[in-house]
């Protein structure tokens, strides 16, 4: 008898030694981005800030004594690449949850695959279809495009601008983009008198500029693209001589298109988050903090200017981290935690999500901005 | 149609066809010794411009620019030595393999350099926002630079294939290549005379278009397909056909903008090379013998 308790002794001892560490065990976190590629300018920068937030994280001693284990997988934007990621990150990985991609054609296409398999997806796609209409684990962390869009027609409003021409690249953004601004556009009373769609490997749009300048009604340009024809744009206008306000999309939100465009970006107007300008941000704000330290630990580690696209990343994996902290190593139990999690300050805005908004930022998210003397600075109107 | 429109149509259109003329006349340059089309002819453009880009931070502009030639030359050299000199009796078809071969190979030691992000030169005169008044139009001064400088190159090509011994050596290489070597041409040494020669017409190519364009690490594959569909519609070897097929390729696509939506600018370009193609295969400006005579 004295045996037999002895040996069960002994085999209690030896499973909790087992399963002691288990309990300190890594949490698996898998990240499908375009490092290269196509979207590099997004998905670069997203796997860098996560690299570096996670390296932060278990540094700090992990959340609740378990390590994040990160795995990033490079998709290089390519759909089909992204679909067998997703499957290769819940089946044979095993991960907690996955972050990105970095597009929104990607995103949407392994949406369901994330959701039949209950694991949480935060996305880094910008297009409002990511998480309208909802899948109960499907999020993202970038500021809708119609929030965008209804920010410049405010903006236009107040200007008294009524009739505008609209262009757009050929990429899922800028599709996404110009349905949204046609959609809008009626209940601002705001007429698109023009539109034209470019390739996206465009290198020179003259002719076209030339094309709805000869349209005398248009007051305003948006032009609506991540691609590096947002600055070819610009010059072609001005060299034009046309000088009607030039807006563009969030997707302008990186210095090297200013840098690009050169003079011709001079007051250029279009919303984004305002990373772009925390040193300017009142005391008070609730992200200047975090922002200055992003901008500050990025910018130092990897000698290149902190972008709002290397900020979804930031905000994706910081809101993890906090699910992670509540509901520990369980799919059902974080997706639960990032649901009801509120006033979240993150990059791209204060989230407050709930179970009808998986994006959880509102139209504040964004701020009008301009450029002055090659800089980002706060829009303040004419 | 208001006459301002018009030249603005018309400026946009020539600046795009003295691009693709002179990716064309690259094409032919190299077509006319070996017989191949060196599909990494807009690598050579791609490179002129990145290098000089760098050579920037450290010699002025006219400076850069004439080093980041000659370095592209130099490139042009080691690659046909390397890659095609040793070929023993090479088929068309090899060639041509080999030359895509190089082309994704040059795309991806760019990558590597440079990386993904667009550079460009400064504006030559002016900046951005500067623009010259031209029969009420306004125009860049860069385009005029790019005007200026495809035509001199055109020029300067001419006298060299016309008066020098070795351009009338190259051109009795292009015409027949065994007779040349009968009469004591050094046909490999031309060969690669030839890749030297328009890996630098490419390279200055990209020096001027730069600041208007940008330099990225993948831009040389839209322009080689340009520069092909040119080089087939002005006729194979024919310089002064790639140039008329150029500003005629550039200025239909610029007024086309005006007709349909400008996402089908390329459908266009496209649609004329199939025409081409199917309709006058040996081009609008060659003859019929020549292209019966090629080796294709």
């Amino acid at each position: 008898m004295k045996k037999i308790a002895s040996k069960l002794l002994m085999a209690i001892m030896a499973i909790s030694l087992l399963t002691v560490p288990a309990f300190a065990d890594t949490i698996k976190v898998g990240a499908i981005l375009a490092v290269t590629g196509g979207a590099s300018f997004l998905g670069g920068p997203e796997a860098r800030s996560l690299e570096m937030i996670v390296e932060e994280i278990n540094a700090k001693g992990g959340i609740n004594g378990s390590k994040i284990e990160l795995i990033i997988k490079d998709s290089a934007a390519s759909p089909e690449k992204a679909i067998s990621f997703a499957r290769q990150l819940i089946e044979e990985d095993k991960v907690l949850a996955i972050i990105g991609p970095s597009t929104s054609g990607e995103t949407m296409k392994i949406k369901n695959i994330c959701q039949q398999a209950k694991t949480p997806l935060i996305s880094c796609g910008a297009a409002e279809v990511i998480v309208n209409p909802v899948a109960s684990y499907v999020f993202k962390t970038p500021q809708k495009d119609s929030f965008a869009v209804k920010k410049i027609f405010m903006e236009m409003n107040k200007m008294g601008i009524s009739k505008i021409a609209v262009l757009a690249g050929n990429t899922g953004f800028g599709k996404a983009g110009k349905g949204q601004l046609l959609k809008l556009a009626p209940e601002f009373g705001i007429d698109v008198v023009e539109v034209e769609v470019y390739d996206k490997k465009s290198n020179d749009l003259s002719a076209v500029v030339a094309k709805i300048k000869s349209n005398k009604d248009v007051q305003a340009v948006i032009n609506w693209s991540i691609v590096p024809a947002q600055a070819i744009v610009a010059k072609n206008m001005r060299q034009a001589g046309w000088d009607v306000p030039l807006f563009q999309s969030h997707g302008f939100g990186n210095i090297k298109y200013v840098e690009a465009a050169g003079a011709a970006a001079e007051g250029i107007i279009f919303p984004a988050g305002r990373l772009l300008i925390a040193e300017s941000l009142p005391d008070d704000n609730p992200q200047k903090a975090l922002l200055m330290a992003y901008k500050k630990n990025y910018e130092a580690r990897y000698n290149e200017p902190a972008s709002t696209f290397g900020g979804h990343g930031y905000d994706a994996i910081t809101i993890l981290a906090a699910a992670i902290a509540e509901g520990g190593n369980d799919r059902a139990k974080v997706r639960d935690a990032i649901e009801n999690l509120k006033n979240f300050p993150g990059t791209g805005g204060v989230f407050s999500f709930s179970a009808e908004d998986h994006n959880g930022l509102d139209i504040d998210a964004f701020q009008m901005m301009t450029v002055k003397d090659g800089k980002f600075v706060a829009y303040t109107g004419k | 149609m208001t006459t301002e429109l018009f030249i603005q149509y018309l400026m946009a259109g020539i600046t795009y066809g003295s691009i693709y003329a002179i990716v064309a006349i690259g094409f032919n340059i190299i077509y006319n010794t070996t017989g191949i089309i060196n599909f990494a002819q807009g690598e050579f453009v791609m490179f002129g411009g990145m290098i000089a880009i760098s050579l920037l931070q450290y010699m002025p502009l006219p400076l850069a620019i004439a080093l980041s030639v000659a370095i592209t030359m130099l490139i042009g050299a080691l690659i046909e030595i390397c890659f095609i000199r040793w070929l023993k009796a090479p088929s068309v078809l090899r060639m041509i393999i080999i030359t895509i071969g190089i082309s994704i190979i040059s795309r991806e030691v760019a990558v590597h350099i440079w990386g993904e992000s667009i550079r460009s030169l400064p504006y030559f005169i002016g900046n951005e926002i500067s623009s010259i008044p031209v029969l009420g139009a306004r125009i860049s001064p860069q385009v005029l630079w790019v005007i200026a400088v495809s035509a001199l190159m055109v020029v300067c090509l001419g006298i060299f294939f016309k008066t020098t011994s070795v351009g009338r050596e190259m051109r009795a290489c292009a015409s027949n290549r065994k007779a040349a070597t009968l009469c004591g041409i050094n046909t490999q040494n031309m060969v690669t005379l030839s890749f030297v020669l328009s890996a630098g017409i490419g390279a200055l190519a990209g020096c001027v278009m730069s600041p208007i364009t940008y330099s990225q690490y993948d831009m040389g594959t839209g322009l080689a397909i340009k520069g092909f569909t040119v080089a087939i519609l002005g006729g194979l070897g024919s310089s002064g056909g790639a140039v008329a097929a150029g500003l005629l390729l550039g200025i239909i696509e610029a007024f086309s903008v005006s007709v349909v939506p400008l996402a089908f600018q390329d459908a266009i370009s496209i649609a004329i090379l199939l025409i081409i193609l199917f309709v006058r295969p040996q081009g609008l400006f060659g003859s019929k013998e020549a292209a019966g005579l090629s080796e294709f």
